[in-house]
Parts: C-alpha cells; structure tokens; sequence
C-alpha cells in the first residue's frame, strides 16, 4: 500500500512534503506559497484516499525549505497539513501548520461595502477565533468566518 | 509644557474608539470640561483642518466646523462627493495623498467601511473619522461618553436602557463597547427585527456584564440611569404590518417619564423623527440638545489632543 503511493508521487531527494492539503483547496495551497511562480521541481497528486479528510492532495517540492511564517499561510486552507522536510531521501523533520494571530493579504472580507473590496488594500485580519477560523477585518472591523471564507 | 499623555495622543489618529485607552479617553473629557467653561480661545491659530465629507452630515460636520472655528483655525474641505474630485473618479487613496498637503488634520466621513483606517495609514496628518458606513463614530461616542459622566457624575456602575434600532445603529454598538469598560449594566429594548446583534451580546457575556433584553420598556424605566434613544427606521422592516405594530412601543412620551429616577437622563444622537415626543423636551431630563452642544467641546478636546496642542 505504502509503496503504491510512493509511486503515484515520486520520492524527492532534498526539500519539502505538504501532506493532508484538503483536495480541493489544494490550487489555493499552491497559489498561497506562490508554487506557480517558481522553478523548482514540483510534484503533486489530488484526491486521493484520507481516513481523516477523504479526498486529500499531497505537494512534493524539491529544494524548497519553508519559514515556519510562510507556511502557516496555508493554515486557513490546509488547517490539517503536515510538513516533512526531506535531506537525503529521509524524513529529518515534520511540522504542523498554526493559524497565525494576523492574516495578511490571503482571505478577501466577507463585508461588500469594506474599503478593501473597493480598492487595492491588502486586506488584514485578526484572527479572533483559531479553532473555528474568525477573522476580524483590520478595516472595517466586521467578522469574516470559516463558511465565508474566500480566498483572494 | 505638555504631559506624557498628551504625548503619547500627538499625531495620533482617532479611527475607532478601541484606539484610545481608557486613561486617555478620560484625558478627552477632562480636555472637553476645560474647553466648556472656555470654548472660544485663540490654540488653532495658523491651523488648517479639512473637513472630507464624502457623504452628507449636517450636524457632524458643523460641529467640527464650529469646534475650529471658535479656537481660531481655518476649514478647508467639501460636504458632498459631488462637489469634489471623487465624482471624477478620483480614488480615496489619491484624494488623501493629495489633501494632506494641505492641511493639519482630516476630518472625514465616508460611506464605506473601513475607508477611515485605510486613510489614516496613508495620511501623514491625523485622521479623525466622522463615520464610515455602519462601523464606527467615535467622536460621537465620546461626546456621549462626556454627556454620560457630566449628567450623572460618574461612569461606574451606572444602568443605561439602549432603545430603538439596536441591530443597525453604530452609535448604540460602540456607546456599549465603551461603557463596557466601566462596570454599566445594559437594558436593550429594541423590536424582534432589530435587536442587539449576538457578537455584541457575546462580547458582553465574555466580560461577565450584564444585560437583559426586552420589547417594551414601560415598566421598568424607573430603574434606568440613562435612557439612549434612537430612531426605528421604517424601512429596516421586511413585513410594514410588523413596523404599524411596534412604531408607538419605541416613541417616548413625557407622561412616561413619572416614576424615573431624579438622576435620569434622556440622550439621543439625533437627528430625532418621532422617537421622542415633542412634549418631553421641555422636560429637565431631556438632554439631547445639550448632548448636541457638548460634541462641540469634545471636538475641540479630540482636535487639539491629535495636534499635541493640548
């Protein structure tokens, strides 16, 4: 079983594996960390089978190690992502993904007469809320939630 | 010379009424008791203020308007977008870049939200927001704040009915953010249609205050220290045979007023249609035309905080 999915997306020698990305976020996965937009060989394979998530993504990025803060990005998508670092073919660390206290420029407002909807502000919100992810707006100070959430 | 205090406010912007501590907003209303005994003093001298109106406001913007004017500074500025380079087309962001050239201070009102706080971070001048949209007016909920402690002495431990439209009235929201910090217990009358939103009820719950809920007042206003008015706006109903039911509930009327405490005041943020009856005004306890008058001096304590003049 283990090495049938080996095989639906190939081991990487040095760099990074987002496992557990929600399916069908993982374009936003990918457009949050800007993985369109570089060289790096990147692999990833969509819906595949999760106990946890049902239908999961994993992302293979070779020779990309991430800032603990540009990952955390992820968390309004991927809440559940797992990161392995990867030297030399093995597994030398993993980390969790944390919702950070501001978000910055990823979600839109929920609010359609906020400034940022009218015009280009980089939107910012508190996170007032981590579990179920609430969002304050920096601007008009209106609650943006999990059910709302858009992705700019 | 000036204080730490009075530091720490300079080239501040007042967008939200969270900005300022609670220390410094009792600094304003101690700065608004001095401007009330002296309102007409030379400190805006040489002092530009611009007034951006982007949407109308007649008492607002006289109020600031009279502020600079009785302390000597001059007003720049526009009460209607169409009268400004916005009905070309102009964003916010041009206009402020191009406006703080000119002036001291901004003071702005502006129908969307948030457009206050995005203007302050791109000003170089303090920005004072005179209202955007439904979210905030905090000069008001200062000057009601001042109303509040100059009729009844105190802020602690006081008990204030909120009447009216409660689901969409900024002025109630941050009036009860405010006095939240000063142990009040909150009576909200309000119809089915326009209650307290739950996020202000729950911000209450998480402070461990009270507040209790009613769709009629009649029998308990004797216990309120002040009664906060506002207007129930017709068009707010989705069904007008629930609006004809409940239009005479929200209208006070000075017969009511009979077995209120001697300390009781009536606020309203005005402008009134009909909430209020004309009969209560000659009554002592109506004070919604002196709480008019009082947001000259708190304009004139905010204006002259921001600046460092005081």
């Amino acid at each position: 079983m283990k090495e049938t999915k080996q095989m639906s997306v190939s081991a990487i020698q040095n760099g990074t594996v987002i496992d557990h990305v929600p399916a069908n976020n993982l374009f936003k996965v990918i457009q949050i960390l800007g993985l369109d937009r570089i060289d790096n060989q990147i692999t990833f394979g969509t819906n595949l089978e999760s106990k946890k998530l049902g239908r999961k993504a994993i992302i293979k990025i070779s020779g990309v190690f991430f800032e603990d803060a540009d990952i955390n990005r992820i968390a309004l998508v991927a809440p559940d992502a797992k990161l392995n670092i990867i030297r030399d073919y093995e597994v030398v660390e993993k980390k969790v993904v944390e919702v950070p206290d501001v978000i910055v420029g990823i979600a839109k407002c929920m609010n359609p007469k906020c400034i940022t909807n009218f015009e280009s502000v980089t939107t910012r919100f508190k996170v007032v809320s981590k579990k179920n992810v609430t969002l304050k707006c920096h601007y008009c100070e209106k609650i943006t939630n999990q059910e709302n959430l858009q992705i700019i | 010379m000036l204080g730490i205090r009075a530091i720490l406010m300079k080239n501040r912007s007042l967008v939200s009424i969270d900005d300022f501590s609670t220390e410094e907003i009792l600094r304003i209303l101690d700065l608004t008791e001095e401007f009330e005994k002296e309102p007409t003093r030379k400190l805006l001298e040489g002092k530009v203020v611009a007034t951006l109106f982007f949407e109308p406001s007649t008492r607002t913007r006289l109020s600031f308007e009279s502020a600079v004017s009785r302390l000597g500074g001059k007003i720049v500025g526009f009460s209607d977008a169409l009268n400004s380079s916005v009905s070309k087309g102009e964003t916010l962001n041009d206009t402020i870049l191009t406006v703080n050239n000119y002036c001291d201070l901004i003071v702005m009102r502006h129908p969307i939200e948030g457009s206050a706080r995005y203007a302050s971070e791109i000003a170089s001048v303090p920005v004072i927001n005179a209202g955007d949209g439904a979210n905030q007016h905090p000069t008001q909920t200062l000057l009601d704040l001042y109303s509040i402690r100059k009729t009844q002495g105190t802020l602690d431990n006081l008990n204030i009915f909120m009447v009216g439209d409660l689901k969409y009235g900024r002025t109630v929201h941050s009036l009860m953010m405010a006095m939240s910090r000063w142990n009040t217990t909150f009576n909200f009358i309000a119809p089915e249609e326009l209650k307290m939103p739950d996020e202000f009820k729950l911000y209450l719950d998480n402070l461990g205050l009270k507040y209790y809920e009613h769709s009629d007042f009649t029998d308990i206003i004797s216990k309120a220290d002040i009664i906060y008015m506002t207007r129930v706006q017709k068009e707010r109903f989705s069904d007008p045979i629930e609006y004809e039911k409940v239009k005479n509930v929200y209208v006070l009327r000075n017969s009511m007023l009979k077995n209120t405490k001697p300390n009781m005041r009536i606020l309203h943020p005005l402008p009134r249609v009909n909430e209020i009856h004309q009969d209560v005004d000659s009554n002592p306890k109506a004070y919604y035309f002196e709480q008019a008058l009082n947001g000259v001096y708190t304009r004139q304590a905010i204006v002259c905080s921001l600046l460092g003049i005081k």
